[in-house]
């Protein structure tokens, strides 16, 4: 089951997806096995013969009636990131493109504030909104080599991080030594849809130190409460 | 331990659970069966769980082994060649694998897919819960890639169970394969109503490119009354897509989370298996069904796999012709090795 609250890409559709996404993962009806947030819509899997449809959609169209916002405090998590050598391969492409310095790039990047949308198209592949509209490059029309892990990457007016290796038509322009997603750790993901993150540029020398640390089990993203 | 030994494996065979479910909202596809209900009938032949992790065979062929132990088998590959030692033996048959003896499954007549349990359980570390493979993150399974030769698979648990083989008689997998039921949405709006007529009428040709991520249909093209983009939302294991060459795309197991492309309709849970066992250049056609017909097609899969699956011993006068053909296609499978 699909619940479609909009068709375009806004802050105020994604909180009412999130709202329903929290409100139904408070109090999970029994049968409800999947609950897919993206900026527009809450896909739901259920097993219809546990969990009867019609009590299903009657459950959502409550919900989703008395819940417009977000209740819960708004979570914000500042990610280590290095842009220099080699980690912001396509930073000098990206000044290029927008007529900006590179350090400018770097700069507007880091100054900026962005929500998690969604994740998608991969494992731990994380969309996010936010993006300064001076660095709203389009993707390239064909993909470049893979990316290493957890890569930093802007196109097509997003901004992401890629957690897997891979081809991408997106621009890297840094890398974080946070991993988003390891699929041995518990908990395997830490950051969630409607989650804010910023970017803390730090330089090569700190992204291996930090590395390191990321690698021993220490985590290197720091996070903030604060009020919805 | 007693351990199956993969002798021989061509592409695209995979270690397959229910599926890792939980995680989608992370962009964790469930991965899984692509014909669920031949897999959870292969389980339930072996006395496993239904959900429980198989071997799941492509066209590619397989070759197995016992090692350290004797290893009891349910194997549902019906379509499919058999043979144990050389003997032919039917597509859906339980049996037991001795050491020093080579089960050989390939490509027959019909089918993509089948299945072989374990009587027990294969006993591989799961990631994120789950041993479903997912190749293309390079998640579960066998260090998330497809089975090869000298692979060795521990079974925990094991119950040889019936020494001589046994035939399954499991009359549900007799699907016509032809019809494949769908509920039209989430965005059949994108579509004039005599595009929808045109993708529900058909004939579509199912691509020979598919694999476990999509299948590809050919056909005259759809056109789109509002553009082939929208802002990507979920995607489910069946949605059918449209991009904007016009030829519907039907996602299956490995499918990514999320898509940017309308979704005409989407294929309904109980006729995945029956899709996905139609082989490239065949022809197929959708029927519309509302949400309660294909929620009741759900719930007869369901009641069948409650009962045991009928088993009978394997003799040579039950399918003397079927033993003949058999030894001369196995002879020419034998050639092939030496």
């Amino acid at each position: 089951m699909v619940v479609e609250f909009g068709r375009t890409v806004d802050p105020a559709i994604s909180d009412r997806v999130l709202a329903l996404d929290d409100a139904l993962g408070a109090d999970p009806p029994e049968g409800l096995r999947e609950r897919v947030p993206t900026y527009r819509s809450l896909m739901l899997h259920y097993d219809p013969l546990v969990l009867d449809r019609a009590a299903l959609v009657e459950r959502v169209r409550t919900l989703a009636a008395g819940t417009t916002a977000r209740a819960a405090a708004t979570t914000l998590w500042t990610l280590p990131c290095c842009y220099a050598a080699p980690h912001g391969e396509d930073v000098a492409q990206v000044a290029e493109r927008t007529g900006l310095s590179p350090d400018a790039v770097v700069a507007t990047h880091a100054g900026a504030t962005y929500r998690v949308y969604m994740y998608g198209f991969a494992p731990g592949f994380a969309y996010l909104g936010g993006l300064p509209e001076v660095l709203a490059v389009p993707r390239r029309a064909s993909p470049r080599p893979p990316h290493p892990a957890n890569a930093v990457v802007i196109g097509g007016g997003l901004a992401a991080v890629a957690t897997v290796p891979m081809p991408t038509g997106w621009y890297v322009i840094g890398a974080t030594p946070a991993r988003l997603y390891a699929p041995e750790r518990d908990p395997s993901f830490f950051v969630g849809a409607g989650d804010l993150i910023r970017f803390e540029p730090v330089d090569a020398a700190t992204f291996d130190a930090l590395s390191a640390r990321e690698a021993a089990g220490e985590p290197v993203a720091r996070r903030w409460e604060s009020r919805a | 331990m007693t351990a199956l030994v993969v002798e021989a494996a061509g592409p695209g065979i995979t270690l397959q659970d229910g599926g890792r479910h939980g995680y989608l909202r992370y962009g964790i596809t469930a991965a899984g069966p692509m014909d669920p209900l031949m897999h959870a009938t292969a389980n339930r032949a072996a006395g496993n769980p239904l959900d429980a992790t198989a071997i799941e065979i492509s066209t590619g062929g397989v070759t197995l082994s016992a090692d350290g132990g004797a290893i009891g088998i349910a194997l549902v590959v019906p379509g499919f060649r058999v043979a144990l030692d050389g003997a032919a033996l039917p597509g859906c048959v339980v049996l037991t694998l001795e050491p020093g003896r080579t089960l050989v499954v390939r490509a027959g007549d019909a089918g993509c897919w089948g299945y072989l349990a374990v009587c027990g359980r294969i006993a591989v570390a799961p990631v994120l819960g789950s041993n479903a493979t997912h190749t293309r993150s390079g998640l579960g399974g066998l260090d998330g890639r497809g089975l090869a030769a000298g692979d060795r698979l521990p079974v925990d648990e094991g119950r040889s169970g019936d020494v001589s083989p046994h035939r399954l008689t499991a009359p549900w997998l007799d699907r016509d394969p032809r019809v494949i039921r769908v509920v039209l949405g989430p965005q059949d709006d994108y579509f004039a109503p005599d595009q929808i007529a045109a993708f529900l009428s058909g004939p579509w040709t199912v691509s020979p490119r598919g694999d476990r991520m999509a299948c590809f249909l050919d056909g005259t093209p759809l056109t789109h009354a509002k553009g082939h983009d929208i802002v990507s939302d979920g995607v489910a294991m069946g949605a059918i897509q449209v991009p904007g060459n016009g030829l519907p795309i039907v996602l299956m197991a490995d499918r990514q989370s999320t898509g940017g492309y309308p979704k005409v309709a989407t294929v309904i849970g109980p006729d995945l298996g029956r899709l996905a066992q139609v082989r490239g250049g065949a022809r197929i056609a959708f029927r519309q069904v509302t949400v309660d017909e294909a929620v009741a097609a759900r719930r007869a899969e369901r009641a069948v796999l409650r009962e045991p699956v009928a088993r009978e011993p394997v003799v040579r006068a039950d399918f003397a012709s079927d033993f003949l053909l058999g030894l001369n296609l196995v002879g020419g499978v034998t050639d092939g090795r030496a």
